[in-house]
């Protein structure tokens, strides 16, 4: 494929004199995963628009931001508070500060037994088998430049692992906050996330830009979940104005198992937010729900690939979003009913609501069914604020600015409401309601 | 309080108010009767102040001020209250939270404090037991799964939160049983005060049992063709538009 070297170059250049520095440098394995890594990402480049699942989203900017070695560094940042949205003693918590774990501002005390969670690079030296075993999940996951660049130079990032039956009581708080005082950098989270059978968590991961700084994140995750466990995964990516944010998870379900996401992205100039899931075994679920509001001329890509391999698995989407401003958003969903998958239950809804003409919605639907007895569904709309709802909320003295942002939370409140958590569903409105400005 | 002068306006280009004069004093019922198409909704939406309707002459004065310049929520403020033919469905935000911006929006306008949760509660359980309203339909979302009667219902709480000087119900009775018609009717009476003006457009008489109006006027091809007391909605009743259609055209 035909690559753009410029923006390859930074990274694969700095590869030899950053890898003594990376985690795991010292184990062979792990050295070896990233060179494979380094040399795929080298031969594909950074994913242009020629790729089908890139039409709509564009990285050229990041040519922008200039990445030196300097760039591509742990960068230290002097925070003695991470900026959390459980109360104190409501959650477990886990911070990273520009990538890095920071045990100073974590609170994982009273962990149930059989549950491990910790920093990936702390246990590439304490328990390099263990980061072993799950890298290896998902080497099938084929051709994804990005997770290869994220193989190649991740230094740190997520690991929770729950033993069977293992079930945390309290939400995982998982906070990234980036940030810096001058310069532009770049880092590669590694999330692994693997819950044995019967085991159950909730992830409400926040990624946070706390100044204007230009940065590029790029992000994997790796999740596994095995029979008849549940994982309930609430995002919030609200990086600086100036970031770039790319994340990809790649999940597994076995049988009975349930995977329950929710995204809101607010942040970042631009961002990707890749979810691929791998239905395996009768009863797997994925619920892939989210909302996006962008202004200015933010563009936020969500990409979802579900694959139903096995008979009786069912997935469920429901993203609304906002456009302002010059906004763009991307949304791509596409399900693939293999020949094997009888008895799938797919449903896909994603609803826009542009509030300027200049803002923009590209919307790929992929439907692609090779199984004869499955219930599949998808609609896509994009429209404007309902004018008689604005006149009837008018005619009632409400401004038409506030009654503009009534109607726009209760447009998203539609798909947070797919969030079952009470408090979270809260926490996630007044997100919401912060970014109206009500 | 309302004076109505040579009023003309369209809608797509298309003329449907022709020349129309209306005065209503306080304390006063107005009630206005026309066939199907006379421009009853449209002289409705113009005066409250719905998007798409152009006003091509004449003018509307409330209270001596010139409402036509003014954005809905002014005039709302100002103390004009419109309830829907078909009050309109908003999934997603419940009636408390949509009362309470409504109520602290035309309290801020007329300069009045804006209410705290609790004060709220407290007006709209007053509110509510002098209707004779469920509680039940202030959690819900707004109008979402309401039946017609729940929808009037509640424009008429509303009506009854917001305290307006100037009512104005347009073809409040469409769809409505007898039943629903006169809890509505009572809520309008309970709120009819020597200040307050009452403007009725229906194209039935039956409203009219309930909400007595002082005044009769029968609007045909955009203007006022006849107007009287009571009496003249009985006619209405009996004798049909056609006089009034044919006398226009």
């Amino acid at each position: 494929m035909k690559q753009d070297t410029a923006m390859t170059t930074p990274f694969v250049d700095h590869y030899d004199s950053l890898k003594p520095s990376l985690p795991g440098h010292a184990l062979p394995w792990m050295a070896a995963l990233r060179d494979r890594a380094l040399d795929s990402f080298a031969e594909s480049g950074l994913p242009t628009q020629k790729r089908e699942a890139w039409k709509y989203t564009n990285l050229r900017g990041l040519k922008q931001l200039e990445l030196n070695e300097q760039a591509l560094a742990p960068q230290p940042l002097s925070i003695d508070r991470a900026p959390s949205l459980l109360p104190e003693g409501q959650a477990h918590r886990i911070v990273f500060v520009n990538g890095g774990f920071r045990a100073d501002l974590s609170d994982l005390a009273a962990l149930p037994e059989g549950a491990v969670i910790g920093s990936v690079a702390e246990l590439a030296e304490t328990a390099p088998q263990r980061i072993e075993a799950l890298l290896a999940q998902h080497k099938d996951s084929g051709d994804q430049p990005l997770v290869a660049l994220n193989t190649a130079f991740m230094r740190d990032g997520l690991l929770l692992q729950l033993e069977a039956g293992c079930k945390l009581s309290k939400p995982l708080e998982v906070i990234h906050v980036n940030s810096a005082e001058e310069g532009v950098f770049a880092h590669n989270a590694r999330n692994l996330i693997a819950l044995a059978a019967g085991s159950e968590a909730t992830i409400l991961e926040h990624h946070i830009g706390l100044n204007g700084a230009a940065y590029f994140i790029n992000a994997a995750s790796d999740v596994t979940l095995a029979e008849n466990a549940t994982l309930r995964h609430y995002r919030i990516q609200a990086e600086g104005a100036n970031a770039v944010h790319t994340s990809t998870l790649n999940g597994h379900l076995a049988e009975q198992s349930f995977y329950d996401a929710f995204t809101l992205s607010i942040g970042a100039a631009l961002s990707r937010n890749e979810t691929n899931m791998k239905l395996t075994a009768a009863g797997a679920r994925c619920h892939l729900n989210g909302g996006y509001l962008m202004r200015d001329k933010q563009h936020c890509d969500t990409t979802t690939a579900v694959d139903h391999l096995s008979p009786q698995t069912a997935c469920r989407e429901v993203f609304k979003g906002v456009l302002d401003d010059r906004a763009r958003g991307v949304f791509q969903g596409r399900i693939v009913v293999h020949p094997q998958a009888q008895q799938t239950d797919g449903h896909q809804l994603n609803k826009v609501l542009l509030l300027t003409d200049t803002a923009e919605i590209n919307a790929k639907p992929e439907l692609e069914i090779y199984a004869d007895d499955v219930k599949c569904s998808h609609g896509c709309t994009a429209g404007e604020v309902d004018h008689d709802a604005l006149f009837y909320l008018r005619s009632r003295g409400l401004l038409q600015e506030t009654a503009k942002a009534l109607l726009i939370k209760a447009f998203l409140a539609e798909s947070v409401s797919e969030i079952g958590d009470e408090t979270l569903h809260e926490l996630f409105l007044e997100k919401i309601s912060d970014w109206l400005a009500i | 309080m309302l004076e109505i002068k040579n009023l003309h306006a369209a809608v797509e280009g298309k003329t449907i108010l022709r020349g129309l004069d209306l005065t209503i004093q306080p304390g006063e019922v107005h009630a206005i009767m026309g066939p199907n198409g006379s421009g009853k909704s449209t002289l409705a939406h113009v005066i409250s102040g719905r998007d798409g309707y152009e006003v091509t002459e004449g003018e509307v004065l409330y209270q001596g001020k010139n409402i036509l310049e003014m954005e809905p929520e002014e005039r709302a403020g100002e103390g004009v209250f419109l309830a829907f033919q078909y009050p309109v469905e908003i999934p997603g935000v419940t009636n408390t939270t949509f009362m309470k911006e409504a109520l602290n929006s035309v309290r801020k306008y007329r300069g009045e404090e804006e209410l705290d949760a609790m004060e709220f509660m407290k007006v709209i359980r007053e509110k509510t037991k002098q209707l004779g309203v469920s509680n039940d339909m202030l959690k819900r979302a707004v109008n979402v799964g309401f039946s017609g009667g729940e929808k009037k219902r509640n424009d008429i709480l509303q009506m009854a939160v917001l305290e307006p000087t100037l009512a104005i119900l347009d073809e409040t009775d469409s769809g409505l049983d007898i039943d629903a018609l006169k809890t509505v009717a009572d809520g309008v009476n309970l709120l009819r005060s020597p200040e307050n003006a009452t403007l009725v457009i229906t194209h039935y008489q039956r409203l009219l049992d309930y909400i007595v109006p002082d005044y009769v006027h029968v609007l045909a091809q955009g203007k006022i063709v006849k107007s009287g007391d009571k009496t003249l909605a009985q006619e209405l009743e009996k004798n049909g538009y056609a006089e009034f259609t044919d006398q226009a055209a």
